[in-house]
């Protein structure tokens, strides 16, 4: 599903931001992403879904390989992963029906994309507000459309980065829960948080990332190490 | 989905507005002075086909001249070569025409000169080859007999000489203006990238592929240079109609046909439909180039 060997992420600016990760992510696994600000989180999230490129090593994703995929071959890729983001990503002038509707038809989808979107909509359970705008919805809410517009193209990865960084804690166990389930109907979750409390109750796979190395990897593990 | 990159780039068009009135409008007069440039030149084509067709070689024969003379020299230049025809006009004949020219108001005038009719004879040549006009002209004026020759070369090569400077002025205008145009659209293009920024991130990430990104774009910018086509095309076709119909499809002052509305309209058509989109696409292509990240 993903796989990485020894990548190393340079920026151009001399940041060393991956220094030799490798890690193997199976079909249908859950999967926390820790470790301080600036440790590589976010170039680790990135490198899954092409937005980085890896200065070194070899990156396989759904069968893609990352580090010679063409850039015509990217919203393949893409087509086969659904990312979910601290901040949303909403459209604010789409209600939230056509936010996820967006994310069919600029695939160039034409079929069923009123069924597809309606049932992503009931899953995240907001069917009722689909005439929504954004504006009008609470974070939590918001939260469960950018959701339901990754999962509406029934992706395989469900990439996530801080999902809950920007939500209460209740409402954050809403949004996990919607993570669990996802997992449960078999979609790989790779989820970067610094959320503590929840890491450690909703017991996962953890891998621990600092100064761009892997200083952990647990099964069922907890934030910190024990 | 061509209908939708359409709609898109009407959305598009019409959310920033001012900036889009802005290029159609720059577009719109850049084609404008290129159309009545164009205009100008069919015409002067039209002319310098038609002179040259009607050019011929006066001959004003010595006064006094004698008819077995006359007969003389219309033999003798006939026989030259490359001469198409040779026409006798009489001082009579001449006076006769020279009335009809002026009309009836100064008929009573000439009527009193009629008695005194200081016209010479006159020859009209024709070449075969209008080319060589000037050369026959040449040749008969070293015929005995012969007072002047006029060829009539001059006038015509100075006002194609003229027409030439014109439209060459025209074209450098166009060519900058082309270019301005170019930028202004662009420019819009430049700002409608900015303004959906967060749209496009959107569909980099659900995995739009970048021609889907680009078209709507692409298209804005073709409808620019569409529009900005379409209305100097519409004015200068109604603007040439009604100076046609005024002027009976006729130049007035070397009274050559005008080319016909029709004739006029389809060429025009072509060439600025053609040079608006071009300006358009590439306007386009630039800022997206430039600015899209895809």
């Amino acid at each position: 599903m993903i796989e990485m060997q020894n990548v190393w992420k340079d920026y151009p600016n001399g940041t060393s931001a991956l220094q030799g990760i490798s890690v193997h992510i199976g079909k249908a696994e859950f999967v926390y992403v820790v470790g301080p600000s600036g440790a590589g989180k976010s170039t680790f999230i990135k490198l899954m879904y092409r937005e980085e490129n890896p200065t070194k090593g070899e990156i396989f994703v759904n069968g893609f390989n990352i580090g010679r995929l063409k850039s015509r071959k990217i919203p393949l890729l893409r087509r086969s992963i659904g990312v979910v983001f601290q901040d949303f990503k909403l459209l604010p002038r789409l209600t939230a029906y056509e936010n996820v509707a967006f994310a069919l038809e600029v695939i160039g989808a034409h079929r069923q994309i009123k069924r597809r979107t309606i049932e992503a909509l009931n899953w995240v359970g907001l069917a009722d507000r689909a005439d929504a705008l954004p504006e009008q919805l609470s974070g939590g809410e918001q939260q469960r459309i950018a959701v339901a517009r990754a999962l509406v193209n029934n992706p395989t990865v469900i990439i996530a980065d801080e999902p809950t960084g920007n939500l209460d804690p209740d409402t954050s166990w809403g949004i996990m829960k919607l993570f669990s389930r996802i997992n449960d109907r078999g979609t790989t979750v790779v989820m970067a948080t610094h959320n503590k409390e929840i890491v450690n109750s909703l017991r996962k796979r953890v891998i621990a990332i600092e100064n761009g190395r892997i200083v952990r990897d647990v099964t069922k593990g907890t934030y910190d190490e024990d | 989905m061509v209908e939708r990159h359409l709609r898109e780039g009407v959305k598009n068009l019409i959310r920033n507005s001012w900036m889009s009135v802005a290029s159609v409008g720059a577009v719109a007069i850049t084609l404008l002075i290129l159309g009545a440039t164009l205009l100008i030149a069919f015409n002067a084509q039209q002319m310098s086909q038609y002179v040259a067709g009607q050019l011929q070689v006066n001959v004003y024969l010595k006064q006094q001249i004698t008819t077995p003379e006359v007969q003389q020299i219309v033999g003798e230049v006939q026989n030259m070569p490359g001469i198409r025809s040779v026409q006798y006009v009489s001082k009579e004949q001449g006076f006769k025409q020279l009335e009809q020219m002026i009309g009836n108001q100064y008929q009573q005038v000439l009527g009193g000169l009629s008695q005194a009719n200081t016209l010479p004879d006159k020859l009209i040549v024709k070449a075969a080859n209008p080319q060589d006009t000037v050369m026959v002209a040449k040749e008969i004026q070293v015929v005995p007999g012969v007072d002047k020759v006029d060829s009539g070369q001059q006038v015509v090569s100075r006002l194609l000489a003229f027409l030439a400077v014109l439209r060459n002025i025209g074209l450098a205008f166009v060519l900058g203006l082309l270019v301005t145009a170019m930028f202004l659209i662009s420019n819009t293009i430049k700002i409608t990238i900015f303004s959906r920024r967060r749209e496009i991130e959107i569909m980099k990430l659900v995995g739009a592929t970048d021609w889907f990104i680009r078209w709507p774009f692409l298209t804005e910018a073709m409808l620019i240079g569409f529009v900005g086509a379409a209305i100097p095309f519409t004015l200068l076709t109604l603007g040439y109609r009604s100076v046609f119909v005024r002027l009976g499809g006729v130049f007035p002052i070397l009274t050559f046909p005008l080319l016909p509305v029709s004739a006029v309209a389809t060429k025009l058509f072509g060439v600025m439909l053609l040079i608006g989109l071009f300006v358009g696409i590439w306007g386009g292509i630039m800022s997206i180039r430039k600015f899209l990240k895809v």
